[in-house]
């Protein structure tokens, strides 16, 4: 009983440190971000009178931050749909115990080991209009014209903004997909390799086909990998800043703005630190919107 | 959980690349507030001519002072995106560097200067005698209720058109005078099949410093300012009829505008594939980086009906408060603003030198050129590089201007035009 309970006071000396360092670095600053929010703070003058939600109304009113919102829901649908069935299908490939399977295995990793900005300056000059790989395609007759395209495809006007898939947003969402199937590769390989071969051998012997056995048994026992590949993918998307700064700026007509790159703006370039701070408010929530329900579902399951 | 240990390994992995891949923005940012006998140095001064320029003004320092250490705390990015962000941070958090880069105009006296950060330096102008040598349009950029607070290095002009020479001359072509004379021009240029406008606005301020040169043309340098200050307003018919010009131009320029930045767009017109580019006159060292010759392979003029204006953009170092050293960062500037070390730093930089009286046989052809007509002409502070309004009303001019070069409908930008401006009321 006393042992214990000196244990207890001597796990909580250990771990005191870093929760008081998180409580100041992480959670305290979170609280600042949110207080500079509603202040007047919108030059290099520290100005902390309170301004209620007028810099979220304002923001919401403007036409970059409303094409902000556009890009990001269709960047995250598109990139994520694209790595999770990519991920899974390479996956799938390699698992078929072929010859040289490591090679293949690092090969897809690999472009996972760069960063961002090198993805986005290399993706820049292979999707430039003019002189990347269009100077192949030109050869049977597309010449799509990649960022640089203002088209927004099935708009509807909303508020400011034609609302619709921006043909621009496709060319980075080719560049992200690049660089994270390989992750979500890795991901689907380790699931695959968890399911037990009995299971697989039980399926057989019932006379399943191939393509029964992976519908009926496999992608089931994939499912919890899948909803991990989507939260940690979405938490990248939603987050992504360094692969469209080095890649194409907000582009024009602000087709491939996202709003960590007009955070960075607000605050850094116009000064304006109070939107900056409901910029990065806001986005504190979007991407908590994704991330709370899964850490409770994992609790529950644990 | 043990059939997970691959996915933990991966996922470490990536958190450790971009872990890595995040830290090395801020490391330059650790060599302290310029400690005893140490001046630091802050620009963003990377790119070829303008390091060497750096360069060149720091090894004067050197011989003039040895005993004082100088170090170069430049950020790299292009017209000082990163660097500015730096610098916020660290004027903000009380660690300033010992001087640091600045346009002069509202960037200096709307920013710093009323944030409160800047010590007056009127002590070293009357030291020096610089009321003298500097123009008064170039110091009234860096005063503010009659204190001065930095001291001018270089000096660019905006309202520059760069045009390929043997393109004008197999299309017969001479430099138009005004904007309806450009459009015919440009038509010409176009039905020949030459691109007749070079733009490389993948940062946007390329954009706006064309439709700054048209609204310059349109209102005169005196009523531009008039803009920028709220004297005029924005729906004026002279913005309105500058806003349908712009549009109008905007339909000479290469397709692929937004992908280029403004050298990619200067080399188009280096390579005969457009014919005009208009750009401030750090084009000009690009040019001369790529071996070019100055009137030969290349020319030059005032943007149409600008002649006899020049759109000033100069770069300037002041003494931040808080500063351990100021007496030794006043020396340094001392030798910043000294013949000497304008003339080591501006030749190699391509900018001419601030101060009047400085030695022209060291300049080129370009820049001698432009040293006469920046004695003569009618300054005129730039809006695209901050000095004519605040940050944030060049951040959300830009933003408009972004918007209408795609959408090109002149009522929403004149709205927005008039939105960006009335935070200075």
């Amino acid at each position: 009983m006393i042992k214990g309970s000196s244990d207890r006071i001597w796990s909580i000396i250990f771990i005191l440190p870093s929760i008081i360092l998180i409580g100041i670095f992480v959670y305290g600053f979170i609280s600042w971000t949110g207080y500079v929010s509603l202040s007047e703070w919108r030059s290099l003058v520290p100005d902390y009178s309170f301004a209620g939600f007028e810099n979220y109304l304002n923001l919401f009113k403007d036409f970059r931050f409303q094409a902000d919102i556009r890009n990001t829901i269709f960047f995250t649908i598109l990139f994520i749909g694209a790595v999770a069935i990519m991920g899974q299908l390479l996956a799938v490939l390699i698992d078929q115990n072929i010859k040289g399977e490591s090679v293949f295995r690092n090969l897809f990793l690999f472009p996972m080991a760069l960063s961002f900005v090198v993805t986005g300056v290399v993706w820049q000059w292979l999707l430039n209009p003019s002189t990347g790989v269009n100077l192949l395609l030109e050869k049977i007759g597309l010449s799509p014209k990649w960022y640089i395209s203002t088209e927004v495809l099935f708009g509807i006007p909303i508020g400011k903004i034609e609302f619709g898939i921006p043909v621009a947003i496709i060319a980075i969402v080719i560049a992200a997909v690049w660089q994270m199937t390989g992750f979500s590769l890795a991901m689907y390989l380790a699931g695959l390799r968890g399911i037990p071969e009995e299971l697989k051998e039980a399926a057989r012997i019932d006379g399943a086909s191939e393509w029964k056995l992976y519908r009926k048994v496999i992608f089931p026992q994939l499912r919890p990998i899948t909803m991990s590949v989507i939260i940690i993918m979405a938490h990248i998307s939603l987050k992504i800043f360094d692969l469209i700064y080095a890649m194409t700026g907000p582009g024009a007509n602000y087709v491939t703005d996202v709003p960590a790159l007009y955070m960075f703006e607000k605050t850094f370039r116009a000064q304006d630190y109070a939107s900056g701070a409901a910029i990065a408010m806001i986005l504190l929530i979007s991407v908590a919107v994704f991330i709370i329900p899964y850490l409770l579902m994992n609790r529950r399951e644990d | 959980m043990k059939r997970y240990g691959f996915l933990w390994m991966i996922a470490i992995l990536l958190i450790g690349t971009m872990a890595a891949c995040s830290d090395n923005s801020s490391s330059s940012s650790d060599g302290g507030s310029g400690g005893e006998g140490k001046i630091e140095l802050f620009s963003w001064w990377t790119a070829g001519g303008e390091s060497e320029g750096l360069q060149a003004l720091m090894d004067q320092f050197k011989e003039e002072h040895p005993d004082i250490e100088i170090e170069n705390a430049a950020v790299a990015g292009g017209g000082g995106s990163n660097a500015k962000a730096v610098l916020a941070n660290r004027m903000q958090g009380g660690d300033p560097p010992s001087t640091f880069q600045v346009h002069g105009g509202d960037e200096l006296l709307a920013g710093w200067v009323a944030a409160d950060k800047m010590q007056p330096l009127n002590d070293l102008y009357e030291k020096n005698n610089w009321k003298e040598v500097f123009p008064q349009e170039l110091i009234d950029m860096v005063s503010k209720d009659g204190n001065i607070y930095a001291v001018p290095v270089d000096v660019h002009r905006g309202n520059v058109v760069f045009y390929n020479k043997s393109v004008f001359e197999e299309n017969n072509i001479e430099p138009p005078k005004d904007w309806n004379e450009f459009l015919e021009v440009a038509e010409e240029l176009k039905s020949n099949g030459i691109t007749p406008l070079a733009l490389g606005d993948k940062n946007v301020w390329p954009s706006t410093m064309v439709f700054e040169s048209i609204l310059q043309a349109n209102l005169g340098a005196e009523d531009y300012n008039k803009l920028w200050n709220g004297e005029i307003p924005m729906d004026d018919e002279r913005v309105v009829k500058s806003a349908e010009m712009f549009k109008k131009v905007l339909g000479y320029v290469n397709e692929d505008h937004s992908a280029r930045a403004w050298q990619d767009g200067s080399q188009l017109v280096a390579d005969g594939k457009a014919a005009m580019n208009i750009m401030g006159d750090w084009a000009n060292g690009y040019y001369k980086s790529k071996d070019l010759k100055p009137g030969e392979d290349y020319g030059w003029f005032a943007s149409p009906g600008t002649e006899g204006e020049f759109q000033v953009i100069t770069d300037t170092f002041g003494l931040p408060k808080g500063v351990e050293n100021p007496e030794q960062v006043k020396e340094f500037l001392t030798v910043l603003g000294s013949k000497k070390g304008q003339d080591a730093f501006n030749p190699k930089k391509g900018s001419i030198p601030a101060r009047t009286d400085t030695d022209m046989s060291k300049y080129g052809k370009y820049s001698t050129d432009t040293i006469k007509d920046f004695k003569n002409a009618k300054l005129t502070p730039s809006l695209a590089h901050g000095s004519a309004a605040p940050e944030q009303v060049v951040t959300k001019v830009n933003q408009a201007v972004n918007v209408f070069v795609t959408q090109q409908k002149v009522d929403q930008f004149i709205e927005s035009l008039k939105q960006s401006v009335s935070s200075l009321k």
